[in-house]
């Protein structure tokens, strides 16, 4: 049997699913490289989902174990693909290329005043607590006194719930210790969680917003009237059991009222973010409209803005994609451009559904885009014209590219063990991109391998 | 604080949560499907897949629902049950509980 060389772009959630089941479910032999741009591995498992949710980011464990165990599965961190590879090069070199780089840019709210200091999209909140390598350690100072979040989904509230956390909830997760020090620094007492529309369309999840509830420094501000639903909202409400567990929710939330705890987390709901107001060049206030009724308009002081009104596809040289959507369009997985498949090019994950849906959304999401692959693997009438792993890694070393492979990963993973073990956590980041790379070279030349694994 | 199957699921068992869960915690029994809470890492995709509503996190149980949350442990205490629970296949056993239950009809 010819053996298939597949290329995965991104190994989150959606290229770990679909490097894995490529290798399960195919019935003539197949080998997977699985690139991604940073150093380390799992996409959003590492630098998305919050570090106060360790028992979701432990996903990474059965991860690891399929890269561990399957041969022909190599990691290729720390490869940009579009700099260091073309997606044409990636082309003749494999059988088959997989794109599930996400969805890395963010949306705007596109109102006056969104480019003052102080605005910022969620995505880089996130990346600065996660002790993502793009995010300097130096990028946030929470120094205000109320910050507000635009936006009503899981990673608005991930994003409020770690403002109020106590700092040793922080000390128990993997979180670098400068950051930890700039949560025990902030003076923000106040988050405002602001809803375009009523609380019957909050988007977040019940489990998250009772987390919520469960912050003990943290008073939960709700107004009752908001909770007399309109007609729209309880037609959406009737027909979305989930949308009805969060209510249930939310009138416990309002009936618990206020505690007088030193911290608050309250919801805005009917509000509309029109402009920004600055001073000295950073954000000192947000204006809002009512969303019911725009003529009526208030200014809200705050220190820090984040909006999460949604994360956003980016475009690839050399990949279709559709501005309105924000994605890669298919059909049945298979990249198409102007109606026309582009033989070989397929997409799995947020790139191409949209961002939505929780991690295993991307097992379904990946299964459907493996079946793809191996069928047209299977009417192929060809042999396998791809390059054999050695030229890959000839090709990359022959320009340059610092190859982080899986050994130079758990190397990092070792160091960010042995980081954790020196302030007694298991596990502390490292954040810096340099110090990886270094970490992951003094590996190599350590056992002197090549970028194989 | 994990997941759980309640009473919606007995007799029906789509079996949609086990295309989706990241962790394959979720495992067929004989009349209803029941989350092993020792390999369940609660991400909730189970939730969202399952059309007739039956997965609840642990917090936003229905009262009369609550007993279920012991039902899924106990399943795994009595039965001898494999690591994962896709790979498993049919669990030709159930809690006392369910079994004792009048067939749900498929009308």
């Amino acid at each position: 049997m010819p053996t298939t060389r597949v290329a995965v772009i991104g190994s989150g959630p959606s290229g770990a699913y679909t490097a894995q089941l490529l290798t399960e479910e195919s019935e003539s032999p197949v080998e997977v490289d699985v690139f991604d741009r940073l150093p380390t591995p799992f996409g959003l498992v590492r630098y998305g989902v919050a570090p106060d949710h360790p028992r979701v980011k432990s996903i990474t464990t059965s991860f690891a174990e399929v890269f561990e165990e399957t041969p022909g599965l190599r990691f290729l961190g720390n490869v940009h693909v579009g700099t260091d590879v073309s997606i044409d090069e990636l082309r003749s070199h494999y059988d088959a290329v997989v794109f599930a780089h996400g969805a890395p840019l963010d949306r705007r709210l596109d109102v006056p005043g969104e480019e003052l200091a102080r605005v910022h999209a969620v995505r880089e909140f996130v990346s600065w607590y996660q002790g993502h390598p793009d995010q300097s350690a130096e990028a946030f100072a929470l120094d205000g006194r109320r910050a507000v979040v635009i936006g009503v989904g899981n990673v608005a509230l991930d994003a409020a719930r770690m403002l109020v956390r106590e700092i040793d909830d922080l000390r128990r997760t993997d979180i670098p210790e400068h950051i930890v020090d700039a949560f025990a620094a902030s003076t923000f007492e106040e988050v405002v969680v602001i809803g375009r529309r009523g609380p019957g369309f909050a988007k977040f999840t019940n489990k998250e917003f009772i987390e919520l509830l469960e912050v003990e420094s943290t008073d939960i501000v709700i107004d009752p009237a908001d909770l007399e639903l309109d007609a729209a909202q309880q037609a959406h409400v009737d027909a979305d059991p989930a949308a009805r567990r969060l209510l249930t929710t939310f009138r416990k939330a309002a009936d618990r009222g206020i505690l007088g705890r030193p911290k608050s987390i309250r919801f805005l709901f009917d509000r509309t973010p029109i402009g920004f107001v600055g001073e000295d060049g950073a954000v000192s206030g947000i204006r809002l409209a009512k969303t019911s009724d725009p003529s009526t308009i208030e200014v809200l002081e705050t220190q820090l803005a984040l909006r999460s009104v949604g994360y956003l596809g980016k475009p690839l040289d050399g990949l279709p994609f559709d501005e309105g959507t924000g994605t890669v369009p298919h059909l049945d997985s298979r990249v198409v451009d102007g109606g026309v498949v582009v033989p070989g090019v397929y997409v799995a994950g947020w790139i191409k559904r949209g961002p939505n849906g929780v991690v295993g959304t991307n097992r379904k999401c990946a299964l459907e885009t493996v079946t793809s692959v191996l069928e047209d693997v299977a009417a192929r009438e060809r042999t396998s014209t791809a390059s054999t792993a050695a030229e890959v890694d000839e090709l990359l070393n022959s320009r340059g590219v610092d190859v982080v492979d899986w050994h130079g990963w758990r190397a990092i993973e070792e160091a960010e063990g042995a980081t954790g073990a020196s302030v007694g956590r298991e596990r502390v980041k490292l954040h810096d991109r340099d110090e990886m790379l270094r970490v992951a070279a003094a590996h190599r030349s350590l056992v002197g391998a090549p970028g194989h694994g | 604080m994990v997941y759980v199957v309640t009473e919606a699921c007995v007799d029906v068992q789509d079996k949609s949560c086990m295309q989706e869960c990241p962790a394959d915690c979720i495992f067929e029994g004989g009349r209803m499907t029941y989350i092993n809470p020792d390999l369940c890492i609660d991400c909730g995709a189970c939730v969202t897949a399952c059309p007739v509503d039956a997965v609840f996190y642990d917090a936003e149980l229905p009262s009369d629902q609550e007993h279920y949350l012991e039902l899924n442990e106990r399943f795994f205490a009595e039965v001898e049950t494999p690591k994962n629970g896709r790979k498993a296949g049919k669990i030709f056993f159930d809690v006392d509980e369910i079994a004792a239950l009048a067939p749900r009809g498929k009308a």
